[in-house]
């Protein structure tokens, strides 16, 4: 049996690019190596954090979404606990709607990059306006 | 005529104090405007919204108040099958370091 799953770690920012890159390929290797189904990736990239995390003030985020085995789970939180470079995680198992919504994020996203999307949110967004007020 | 009013105060008089024994009703010339408040209602539901996202931080600001705490139901109208998802989102997102555990002057 497989479930969805979403997971977004934090690493330091001490690391250099490279260093970075190395670290991510090392966690998708880890996920397509026990069972996993890779379905998404994103990478924030460098961020400030809210709050200061073992003294740092910013980290490199990246988020992947995968389809796995439930006891893999475990490991992988196990290996992100062991790797030093890691300052934060969280995996969170996906329903129905937070599948749903991160594929229209997704798409969201797709259509902001081709540039079509300027002129696809506006239509959107009038629309949901729209709705709204006869309600109010 | 100075008769007829005399006569008829007292007996009003005695009426109204009669009713309650003491006359302490306050009367306003104009009727006092009574706050109506808005009805309240759940975003949520109302946007057919069924999912919030954890890592929106910029939308999950407005279910909390300055200080980074999150605000009650009965402030922000939600229902509480979606209060549960507001407050597990704000929670997934502070640990990401998304949202602050503390802080004053957040808005």
């Amino acid at each position: 049996m497989t479930n969805r799953y979403e997971t977004v770690f934090i690493l330091t920012p001490v690391l250099s690019e490279d260093q970075t890159k190395e670290a991510v390929t090392k966690f998708k290797d880890l996920l397509k190596k026990g069972s996993g189904k890779i379905r998404h990736e994103e990478s924030w990239g460098m961020r400030k954090l809210a709050y200061p995390i073992q003294k740092k003030s910013s980290g490199f985020y990246h988020l992947i979404e995968f389809e796995s085995d439930p006891a893999f789970i475990d490991k992988l939180e196990t290996e992100y606990r062991r790797d030093e470079r890691i300052i934060r995680f969280l995996t969170v198992a996906m329903d129905k709607h937070h599948v749903s919504f991160a594929e229209r994020r997704r798409d969201r996203k797709a259509a902001t990059a081709d540039g079509e999307a300027p002129a696809a949110k506006p239509a959107r967004a009038p629309r949901k306006k729209k709705e709204e007020t006869p309600n109010a | 005529m100075s008769e007829t009013t005399a006569t008829a105060a007292p007996a009003a008089a005695p009426a109204t104090g009669g009713g309650g024994g003491l006359n302490n009703e306050i009367r306003y010339l104009t009727p006092i405007s009574i706050e109506t408040t808005k009805e309240k209602y759940c975003r949520f539901k109302k946007m057919g919204i069924t999912y919030i996202d954890y890592k929106d931080a910029d939308f999950l600001l407005r279910f909390v108040n300055e200080q980074g705490k999150i605000l009650p139901r009965r402030l922000t109208g939600t229902s509480l099958k979606f209060q549960k998802k507001v407050s597990q989102a704000v929670k997934r997102s502070r640990h990401l370091a998304l949202m602050p555990y503390v802080a004053d002057m957040m808005k």
